[in-house]
C-alpha cells in the first residue's frame, strides 16, 4: 500500500499529467485510462473512414446508373465501408474505449486485472487495423465480398485481397477475445470492499454479458476467417461441394459468431443508457435487477438465433421454424430495457443535457430497429424483405441509431469526466438535433425502399426508387454535417472549455467521486461501498 | 508495477481458464465441420481414416500423455521447492514436444509422398468425403500442431523464469498457467486422436 501514494498521483491533470517520455508515455502506458485514450483515437480515426465511405456509397446511389465510381469499385466501397464499421468501430467502440476509462473506477479498482494484456489488447488491435488497410492496396485491389466473406464468391471466385483482409478480422478477433478474459477477470477479482453483483453500476453489468459473448463467439470468428484464409491458400475444400465441403456450413460458422456479435454492440450502449438516464431524471432506476438480468438473458439467448440469417438459404422448414422462435424470445429482454428506462424517467426531474438526449434519440431509434427486427425475425416476412434495403434500414437504425448514438451519449456524459472540462452545451444539443433529422431522414427511406423491393448491394436501381434515394442521400450530408460539429465541439471543450469539476452532472457512481481528471491508479485509497450506484432519492 | 505489487493468483488462474476456454471453442469450430460432414459422408471417412498411420498416432498420444505428466510433477516439484527437479522435467516436456513435432513431421510427409495434400491432383481425383476428410486432418492437426509449437515456446520461456529464480516456490503461478496451456494442448489432442485415427 505504501509505494502507491507516490508523487506522480498529487498532480493537478490526474493521469494526463506528461509522463516525461512523450509518445511513448502513453503507447506503452498500462494505465487502463492511457488504453482508452488510445482506443478512442484510434477507433475515431477508423469511424471517420467508415462515415467517409458510407457517404460515397449514398452518393452513388443519388441517381441510378454510374454517378460517381463504377461498380466493382462501389462493392469495395460496401465491403471497406462494412468491414471497418463493424470489426474496426462498433464492436470495439464502448468495451475498449469507455469500458477501459469508466469500468475500473466504477467497481473501484485501480486498474483492469491484467494492465499488460489489455496494452497488448490494443497493439493487436492497431496491427490487424493495419492489415484491413493494407488490403485496400496492392494486389487484386480491395475486397468486393461484403463484409461477410460469404463462400463460395470470397474463396474461389474474387482475385481481390480476401485473403488480407480476413487475416485482419482474425486478429482483431484476437483483440476482442483478450478484452473479454480482462474485463471477466476484472469484474470478478477487483471489485472494492462492498460492490457486491447488485452493486455493480449496470454499464458494468453490460460490459460484464458483453465480455461473455466476446470469449464465447471470437473464437469461432476467428476459426471461420482462418478458415477463408486456408481456403484461399491451399484449396482444402471445407466449403465446396465438389470437395466434399457445403458452402452452408460457412454461412453457420460465421453467423455462430457475428449474430452474437450483434449483441457485443449493442449491450454496452444499452449499459450506458441504463447509467446516464437514472442521473439526469434524478430517481433510481426502475428494476436494476431486470435490467442487470436481461443483459445476461439477452447475452444467453442471442447466441441461438444465429440461422435467422439463413432463412433463404436452404435450411430445413423445422430449423427455420425453430431459429424463428428464438429470435423472438430475444425480443423480451431488450423489450424489459425499455420498459424499465421509460419507468425511469416517469415523475422524475429530468433535466436535457445532452447525454439524455443522445439517450432519448437512443430509446426511439433503437425502438425503430427492434419491431423491424421483428418483421425480418418472422420467416413469413423475411423471405419478402430479406436482401433488400429493408435489411440495412433495420441494422443501421440498431447498429448507429442504437449503438452509436448510446456511444455519442456516453462520450458527452464521460469525457469531461477523464478531461476535467466541458464541451459548449449549446452546439452539442444543436449537433444531437442536426444528426437526430439527418438519421432519420437517412434510413427511414430505406426501409420504405425495402418494402417496395430494392435489392441492397446493387451498384444501379429502378427510376422509381430515385425520390426515396435522393432524399436518403440529403439526409447523408445532415448527418455528417452534425457529426462534424459534434466531434469539434466535444474535442475543443475538452482541451479548452471551462472546468468540468468533479461531477458535472452530480452522478452518483464511484467515477464522480474521485479528482478530474482521474488521478494515475484511479484511489488513493480503494474505497468501502455501503451504497446502492444509483441512490438519487 | 502495480500489478505486481498486488498480485492475484485466484485472477490470474481464472483469466487463464478463461483464455483456454476460447481456445476450445476455437477447436470447436473444426470440430463441428467434422460432425456434420462426418454425417454427410459417413463410408468415405470411415475410408480415408484408415489411411492415418495408426502407428504414429499412438506414438504421439504416447509423447503428449508423458509430456502432460511431466509438467504437472513439474508444477509439484516447484511448490515442494525442488528447482533442479523441476527444471529438468520441463526440459523433458520440450524435448516431448519436439519428438511430437517430429512424428508430425514424418506422418505428414508420408501422406505428401502418396500425393495426399489439400488441392494435389491426386486428392481431388478422389470422392469428395475423403477429400474433404483429408482436409480436416490437415487442418485440424496443423492447428494442434501450432499450439504444441506455442506451448512448447512457452515452456522454454518458463524454463529461463525458474533457472533465474523469477517463478519460484512462493510466486509459481506462472509455470502453473503454462502448464495448463500444456495441458490444453494435450486435451485436444485427446479429441483428435480418437475421431480422426480410432473410431471409424
Amino acid at each position: 500500500m505504501a509505494e502507491i501514494s507516490s508523487a506522480s498521483a498529487k498532480s493537478d491533470r490526474g493521469f494526463l499529467t506528461p509522463s516525461g517520455r512523450g509518445l511513448f508515455g502513453w503507447i506503452f502506458s498500462t494505465d487502463h485510462k492511457r488504453i482508452g485514450l488510445l482506443y478512442l483515437y484510434a477507433i475515431l480515426t477508423f469511424f471517420m473512414v467508415g462515415v467517409f465511405l458510407g457517404f460515397l456509397i449514398r452518393l452513388e446511389l443519388i441517381a441510378p446508373g454510374r454517378t460517381i465510381v463504377n461498380a466493382q469499385t462501389y462493392n469495395a466501397l460496401f465491403t471497406l465501408h462494412g468491414v471497418i464499421m463493424i470489426f474496426l468501430f462498433i464492436i470495439p467502440v464502448v468495451p475498449a474505449i469507455l469500458g477501459n476509462l469508466v469500468m475500473p473506477i466504477q467497481i473501484g479498482a485501480r486498474d483492469v486485472a491484467f494492465p499488460r494484456l489489455n496494452l497488448l489488447s490494443w497493439w493487436i488491435y492497431v496491427i490487424g487495423s493495419m492489415m484491413a488497410l493494407a488490403s485496400l492496396f496492392g494486389g487484386g485491389g480491395p475486397p468486393d465480398t461484403g463484409w461477410t466473406f460469404y463462400v463460395p464468391f470470397s474463396t474461389e471466385a474474387t482475385t481481390t485481397n480476401v485473403t488480407m483482409a480476413a487475416s485482419a478480422v482474425f486478429v482483431l478477433g484476437f483483440s476482442s477475445i483478450l478484452t473479454g478474459v480482462n474485463f471477466i477477470t476484472t469484474i470478478h477479482r477487483l471489485r472494492a470492499p462492498g460492490v457486491t453483483w447488485f452493486r455493480l453500476t449496470l454499464f458494468t453489468w453490460a460490459l460484464y454479458a458483453t465480455a461473455w459473448i466476446q470469449i464465447l463467439a471470437g473464437p469461432i470468428l476467428a476459426i471461420t476467417v482462418a478458415l477463408i484464409v486456408v481456403e484461399r491458400v491451399f484449396g482444402t475444400g471445407m466449403f465446396d461441394p465438389l470437395k466434399g465441403g457445403d458452402p452452408l456450413m460457412y454461412q453457420h460458422l460465421f453467423w455462430i459468431y457475428s449474430h452474437p456479435a450483434v449483441y457485443i454492440m449493442i449491450l454496452p450502449g444499452m449499459g450506458i443508457i441504463s447509467d446516464i438516464i437514472p442521473t439526469f431524471s434524478r430517481k433510481p432506476i426502475f428494476g436494476y435487477w431486470a435490467i442487470a438480468v436481461s443483459s445476461l438473458a439477452i447475452a444467453f439467448a442471442g447466441s441461438l438465433v444465429w440461422s435467422h440469417h439463413m432463412f433463404t438459404s436452404g435450411m430445413s422448414d423445422m430449423a427455420v421454424f425453430v431459429f424463428s422462435l428464438l429470435t423472438f424470445l430475444v425480443a423480451i429482454p431488450s423489450a424489459v430495457k425499455v420498459f424499465n428506462w421509460v419507468a425511469t424517467m416517469y415523475k422524475g426531474s429530468i433535466s436535457l443535457d445532452p447525454p439524455m438526449l443522445y439517450a432519448l434519440a437512443f430509446i426511439v431509434q433503437f425502438l425503430i430497429g427492434g419491431l423491424t427486427g421483428l418483421v425480418i425475425g418472422s420467416a413469413g416476412t423475411d423471405i419478402h424483405v430479406h436482401d433488400t434495403y429493408f435489411i440495412v434500414g433495420h441494422f443501421h437504425y440498431v447498429m448507429f441509431g442504437g449503438a452509436a448514438f448510446a456511444f455519442f451519449g456516453g462520450l458527452h456524459f464521460w469525457l469531461p469526466k477523464f478531461f476535467g472540462r466541458m464541451y459548449n452545451k449549446k452546439i452539442a444539443t444543436w449537433a444531437w438535433g442536426i444528426m437526430v433529422v439527418g438519421f432519420n431522414m437517412l434510413y427511414f427511406p430505406m426501409l420504405i425502399l425495402g418494402l417496395q423491393g430494392m435489392p441492397r448491394r446493387y451498384f444501379d436501381y429502378l427510376s422509381r426508387y430515385q425520390p426515396l434515394n435522393v432524399l436518403s442521400t440529403v439526409g447523408s450530408w445532415i448527418l455528417v454535417t452534425g457529426l462534424i460539429l459534434m466531434f469539434v465541439n466535444l474535442f475543443r471543450g475538452l482541451l479548452r472549455g471551462p472546468e468540468a469539476g468533479n461531477s458535472p452532472w452530480d452522478a452518483r457512481t464511484l467515477e464522480w467521486t474521485i479528482s478530474s481528471p482521474p488521478p494515475h491508479e484511479n484511489f488513493e485509497e480503494i474505497p468501502v461501498v455501503d451504497t446502492y450506484p444509483y441512490d438519487y432519492s | 508495477m502495480s500489478s505486481e505489487a498486488h498480485k492475484d493468483y485466484a485472477g490470474a488462474k481464472l483469466g487463464m481458464w478463461l483464455f483456454l476456454f476460447t481456445e476450445i471453442l476455437l477447436f470447436g469450430g473444426l470440430f463441428i465441420l467434422y460432425a456434420v460432414y462426418l454425417f454427410f459422408h459417413p463410408k468415405d471417412f470411415a475410408e480415408a481414416s484408415n489411411e492415418l498411420s495408426l502407428f504414429f498416432g499412438t506414438l504421439n498420444t504416447v509423447v503428449l500423455l508423458t509430456s502432460s505428466l511431466c509438467v504437472a510433477v513439474a508444477v509439484s516439484a516447484l511448490q515442494k521447492g525442488n528447482r533442479k527437479l523441476t527444471l529438468i522435467l520441463l526440459a523433458a516436456t520440450v524435448g516431448a514436444a519436439v519428438l511430437f513435432l517430429i512424428n508430425k513431421f514424418f506422418e505428414w510427409s508420408d501422406k505428401i509422398s502418396h500425393g495426399i495434400f489439400p488441392d494435389s491432383p491426386i486428392l481431388t481425383e478422389r470422392v469428395p468425403g475423403e477429400v474433404v476428410f483429408f482436409g480436416l486432418y490437415y487442418i485440424t492437426t496443423g492447428l494442434h500442431g501450432l499450439h504444441v509449437l506455442i506451448g512448447a515456446g512457452l515452456l522454454i520461456w518458463v524454463f529461463f523464469l525458474v533457472r533465474s529464480g523469477a517463478v519460484n516456490e512462493k510466486d509459481f503461478v506462472t509455470l502453473e498457467n503454462a502448464g495448463l496451456y500444456w495441458h490444453l494442448v494435450d486435451l485436444i489432442w485427446i479429441f483428435i486422436f480418437p475421431l480422426y485415427y480410432l473410431i471409424l
